[in-house]
């Protein structure tokens, strides 16, 4: 299968940091259309800068980049800031991990979730608005009549999620790019997210970037994981190989860190 | 209801029934405001002249509501093109900062170092008076006000989360600016435009109070005032009833500012 993301040889810089020190240092990884890798590791490990890399959201004035970023055929860093824009929202559909945050408070939930559409396309007022109602139904939104004219502080925090999710996917994009989708919600709302991206994923063939600390997450979702310590990948397989037997010291404890029922915490 | 709103029921009053006599002011006035009548001059009030009349015998509640209207409308001028060009300026600065950000910047405390009554001055005798100019040259003089509570605001907003999700969908920088960070800002913006549209009211009568801003025959709350003083003994309520106008203007719009910042704090 073709890929849909190409990173290769990544390395940012950030302006205000020392010489030698690198965010991302020489990350490589790719994936393929209709497929789910999980990208983990800890905080400052680089695995959102590398995300942020790959929507061109960085700002070039405070960081260099070097390397390449190949989204679906088009190379990222030679893009003009109008192409990333094209891009940004049609193939390629951004979850963050704040969904408490996510949503402008002042407009009401449906038009933010057509926000991509009106951007890209010159659907009317109201083919807008159905396609809204079904992205949202998609993310199994409850009652999105309802919702889509409610404002975000009335929503909760998984509803939010899952309005996010809505506004991500309806333009259809091909890759979804997740940066830590669940950090913010309590666990059996966690569990709801992760298997409407799974199902996202099996009926739209819809890649997935799931980016986060959590190895729960990362083994219930996705196919194959790489593993970031200091802006370098150190470990990269397939979910089962990797959780079965790990071969870099750093996944080692990365696993061992999991809780599990019968071990003592202390 | 909100006990704290009693400034906005209030505000709302005077402003409602000021902002009638204003607009019934531009069409019609109980007699012409600059008709004279020498055998009624210094009339006290009665029925017949509610504010009695001046020393022409021009009736005086005509003349304050003509006048009002006028600085109603240099007001509301001064403060759409100082909010309108404060807002553009503001929203650049603010989202893109950088070196534009820091020369705009100054620039706009440099006027506001100015005592901005001398700055009028200099512009109106450059430019001399006349309604349009005193509108021009305050309007300049309270861009830098709007600006920089827009470049705050828009500086604030531009890194939050929903502004980078937007981004992330694809929406240019010029969409973002007006469409989703802009509207963030109006609660800040609509009490600045209260306290500016008061200042702008007070500094019209103030120039025409001085005599460079409306001149005769136009009426103006500013300029009548001027006149009244010297017949504060004779005609007091000549004094009485154009103070009592300016007044009742700030008053309204400064209860219902504060009526509308309570409840937006409120919910």
């Amino acid at each position: 299968m073709a890929d849909m993301l190409n990173v290769k040889d990544l390395k940012v810089h950030f302006h205000n940091a020392p010489e030698e020190k690198f965010a991302v240092n020489g990350v490589s990884f790719s994936v393929k259309e209709g497929e789910i890798l999980g990208l983990v590791g800890e905080s400052g490990s680089g695995k959102t800068v590398t995300a942020m890399s790959i929507s061109g959201l960085l700002p070039k004035n405070r960081a260099d980049f070097f390397g390449s970023i190949t989204l679906d055929g088009s190379e990222i860093f030679q893009c003009s800031e109008k192409e990333i824009l094209s891009i940004l929202g049609d193939k390629l559909g951004i979850v963050f991990q704040e969904p408490m945050t996510s949503m402008n408070p002042v407009m009401r939930i449906g038009p933010q979730i057509e926000e991509a559409l009106r951007v890209h396309t010159n659907l009317s007022k109201d083919e807008r608005r159905q396609r809204a109602l079904e992205a949202m139904a998609q993310a199994e939104l409850g009652e999105p009549e309802k919702v889509y004219k409610k404002y975000p502080h009335e929503l909760s925090g998984g509803m939010l999620q899952r309005a996010m999710i809505a506004a991500a996917i309806i333009s259809r994009p091909k890759l979804l790019l997740a940066d830590e989708p669940t950090t913010a919600l309590d666990v059996t709302i966690q569990a709801e997210i992760l298997s409407l991206l799974r199902r996202l994923n099996m009926e739209h063939n819809m890649a997935i970037l799931l980016i986060s600390h959590d190895l729960h997450v990362v083994r219930r979702l996705c196919s194959r994981v790489a593993v970031m310590q200091q802006g370098k990948i150190v470990e990269e397989g397939l979910v089962e190989d990797i959780f079965k037997n790990p071969q870099h010291p750093y996944t080692k404890k990365l696993l061992d860190a999991i809780p599990t029922r019968d071990r003592k915490l202390i | 209801m909100k006990k704290g709103n009693l400034f906005l029921y209030i505000g709302g009053a005077i402003s409602a029934i000021m902002s009638f006599l204003i607009i019934l002011g531009y069409f019609w006035t109980p007699y012409s405001p600059t008709a004279m009548n020498v055998g009624a001059k210094f009339q006290a009030p009665s029925l017949e002249h509610l504010m009695g009349t001046d020393n022409f015998g021009r009736d005086i509640f005509s003349r304050v509501i003509d006048g009002a209207g006028t600085t109603f409308f240099i007001a509301v001028s001064v403060v759409a093109i100082g909010c309108a060009l404060g807002i553009l300026i503001g929203s650049l600065c603010g989202y893109y900062g950088g070196l534009p950000d820091i020369i705009l910047t100054r620039i706009c405390d440099s006027i506001t170092a100015f005592p901005s009554f001398l700055l009028a001055l200099v512009i109106i005798s450059i430019m001399g008076s006349g309604k349009y100019n005193i509108i021009f040259a305050l309007g300049i003089l309270f861009i830098p006000s709007f600006a920089r509570i827009v470049r705050s605001e828009f500086a604030r907003y531009r890194d939050l989360n929903y502004i980078k999700s937007a981004r992330l969908m694809g929406a240019g920088s010029f969409r973002i600016m007006f469409r989703h960070i802009l509207p963030n800002t109006f609660p800040v913006l609509l009490s600045a435009i209260t306290i500016g549209f008061n200042n702008a009211v007070l500094s019209e009568a103030s120039m025409s109070f001085l005599s460079i801003g409306i001149q005769p025959p136009d009426a103006s709350l500013g300029s009548m005032l001027s006149d009244s003083q010297i017949y504060l003994g004779s005609a007091p309520w000549y004094a009485l009833g154009t103070g009592a106008v300016i007044i009742l203007l700030i008053l309204g719009f400064s209860l219902l500012s504060e009526g509308l910042q309570r409840m937006s704090k409120n919910g």
